[in-house]
């Protein structure tokens, strides 16, 4: 076959082949090297008292258990607001709404927030939440501006799921002598929850990776809080991102940075596995 | 009858209005977010002077007659993305398109697997890693007395693109409808002319769209590029400090107050006006491409 082709097609054809590969391979080496250093710098300094204590000045121990208990407080305010909001949303585009007008600008509103950078979000959670609310430097406003954040992915991946249930099943539960409301609770929901827990595993994701954002709004502070004091308003903490990039960028403590990195990797592992095993199996389920 | 129908329609209604609300919330954020930048934002342009402000090659806003210029900010965002599209584009689009039409089943899957983790990793954990390789490694290999500066940030912010350019041409590729090729495969092309003459070029308005993502990816990266580029606000140069438009915002906000302050949100807003007109142009392509097909 190849004989039939010219020299310099066969060459030019070889050459693509190979930057091809070599791009795909550059992506994978990338990845492996990023994952080999900050495991390799960052895992020896994960202790039991580094994951279990406050940092103290008094004995020079650094521990992030303020970080872990902020970042898994500002992911449950978010996703308590944002999960009835964002299904509510979808709900209404793929079975209430009749008006295109509409419709087009929610969908625009949604396209638009997805595309806002972070840093901004941080400022206008800012001037809203902690100055115009006077919520102060707090989980809470940090938490509010993150609501924002993720309600695009929480709208888009319930709606895309919601668009795969049957118009018969719709149908069926209509015909049968149920209200909208009572098809929508029974039927259409249960059906689509492949697409709300990956909306749901998406967002804890973005909220895991988020630090822009959170700087300005949920502050800096590392002191052990409960759950009652993390939903005050004025109580200020850092998460695990802007936890290590204070450790980097204004203190030079580099190995509790990577130890920070290293957790935040293999979170960010869980995450994307989680997400992919959530769409594989629940969706299964449903057929 | 009519008794028991009553409740239950109050129900519906209620239940429509509550779904209604929720689908509202997204239209209210969009709105709230343009007014507080507005407001906050517009005020020290107007103190300033629009021109002054925008073309102003100095900013020295804690000096005792202070500047505001924000021409160094806009040029370094502006060169910092170019330089990430430039580099990121050609090895993210070679990418896909093994992705979605080259690569033996594993190997495919293996490096899909590589993107998507990419893609969630942290940006503050790209900028420690710049930080910490990328930084020195520059001012090893190019003998300057500091590397953070604008090339570390190219580099940084070419790999934070990759991702999402990966995977959204990739998915383009594969909308090509099999005809395309099989009829250039019946002509005797081999398969790699075929995806790179017939495939690509019916992708086009799919890759124009990622192209565009990475652009609003890498224009509003606040983070990773404060940790890599040196944060000095000088006219760019590529082997200089420079700082962008977002991490102006960023660096000074802590302790900023009165006109500075002000002039923070009037970069914010610059900013977002960017951000929105890419998003536009990232619409109209989508548009576009669906009118086509």
């Amino acid at each position: 076959m190849n004989d039939s082709i010219g020299r310099k097609r066969r060459v030019r054809c070889a050459v693509l082949n190979v930057l091809m590969y070599t791009a795909a391979g550059l992506i994978c080496l990338l990845l492996l090297g990023l994952i080999g250093y900050i495991i390799l710098r960052g895992v020896p300094h994960i202790t039991w008292s580094f994951i279990s204590t406050k940092p103290s000045l008094i004995k020079g121990t650094t521990g992030i258990l303020p970080n872990i208990l902020n970042t898994l407080y500002i992911i449950a305010i978010t996703l308590i607001l944002v999960l009835p909001l964002g299904v509510g949303a979808a709900v209404y585009l793929t079975e209430y709404a009749k008006n295109k007008r509409v419709v087009d600008l929610i969908g625009l509103a949604t396209e638009t927030l997805a595309g806002i950078p972070s840093i901004i979000y941080g400022l206008v959670g800012m001037l809203i939440f902690v100055q115009f609310f006077s919520l102060g430097t707090s989980l809470a406003a940090g938490a509010l501006t993150l609501v924002i954040m993720t309600l695009p992915t929480v709208i888009r991946t319930t709606q895309e799921s919601l668009k795969t249930v049957p118009a018969s099943y719709r149908e069926g539960s209509l015909a049968l002598g149920s209200g909208k409301w009572h098809m929508i609770r029974t039927v259409v929901l249960p059906s689509a929850i492949d697409g709300i827990v990956t909306g749901c595993i998406l967002s804890i994701g973005r909220i895991v990776g988020e630090s822009a954002a959170l700087l300005f709004t949920a502050g800096m502070a590392n002191e052990i809080m409960g759950i009652t004091d993390a939903i005050k308003p004025g109580n200020a903490g850092s998460s695990l991102t802007v936890a290590l990039y204070m450790y980097a960028k204004e203190r030079g403590q580099f190995d509790t940075a990577f130890a920070i990195a290293a957790i935040l990797l293999v979170l960010t592992f869980i995450i994307n596995l989680s997400a992919k095993l959530a769409a594989k199996y629940l969706k299964k389920g449903n057929e | 009858m009519n008794k028991l129908k009553k409740p239950a329609h109050v129900l519906e209604r209620t239940m429509h209005i509550i779904f209604l609300l929720c689908g509202l919330t997204a239209v209210l954020f969009v709105a709230l977010t343009t007014v507080f930048l507005a407001i906050s934002g517009i005020p020290a342009i107007h103190k300033i002077g629009i021109f002054k402000f925008l073309f102003g090659k100095v900013w020295a806003s804690t000096a005792a007659e202070p500047l505001y210029g924000i021409l160094p900010f806009i040029t370094s965002s502006v060169y910092g993305t170019l330089g990430a599209i430039v580099i990121g584009v050609p090895i993210g689009l070679l990418c896909a398109i093994f992705l979605a039409k080259m690569s033996p089943r594993g190997l495919g899957g293996a490096v899909r697997n590589a993107v998507d983790l990419l893609a969630g990793i942290p940006s503050v954990v790209y900028g420690l890693v710049g930080m910490i390789i990328i930084v020195p490694l520059v001012r090893e290999v190019f003998n300057l007395p500091d590397g953070a500066s604008l090339f570390a940030a190219i580099i940084v912010l070419t790999v934070m693109i990759l991702p999402s350019v990966i995977s959204v041409s990739e998915t383009a590729i594969r909308a090509v409808p099999k005809e395309y090729e099989e009829a250039s495969l019946a002509l005797g092309a081999t398969k790699t002319e075929t995806v790179f003459k017939v495939t690509v070029p019916a992708a086009k308005s799919g890759i124009a769209s990622a192209i565009v993502l990475g652009i609003g990816r890498a224009i509003g990266e606040a983070m990773a590029v404060m940790m890599v580029s040196g944060n000095v606000a000088n006219m760019p140069k590529l082997f200089g400090s420079v700082r962008f438009l977002t991490t102006a915002v960023a660096s000074e906000m802590s302790y900023s107050s009165g006109l500075q302050r002000q002039a923070l949100f009037s970069i914010a807003l610059v900013l977002f006006i960017f951000v929105m007109l890419i998003n536009g142009i990232l619409n109209l392509i989508i548009k576009r491409g669906e009118r086509n097909e």
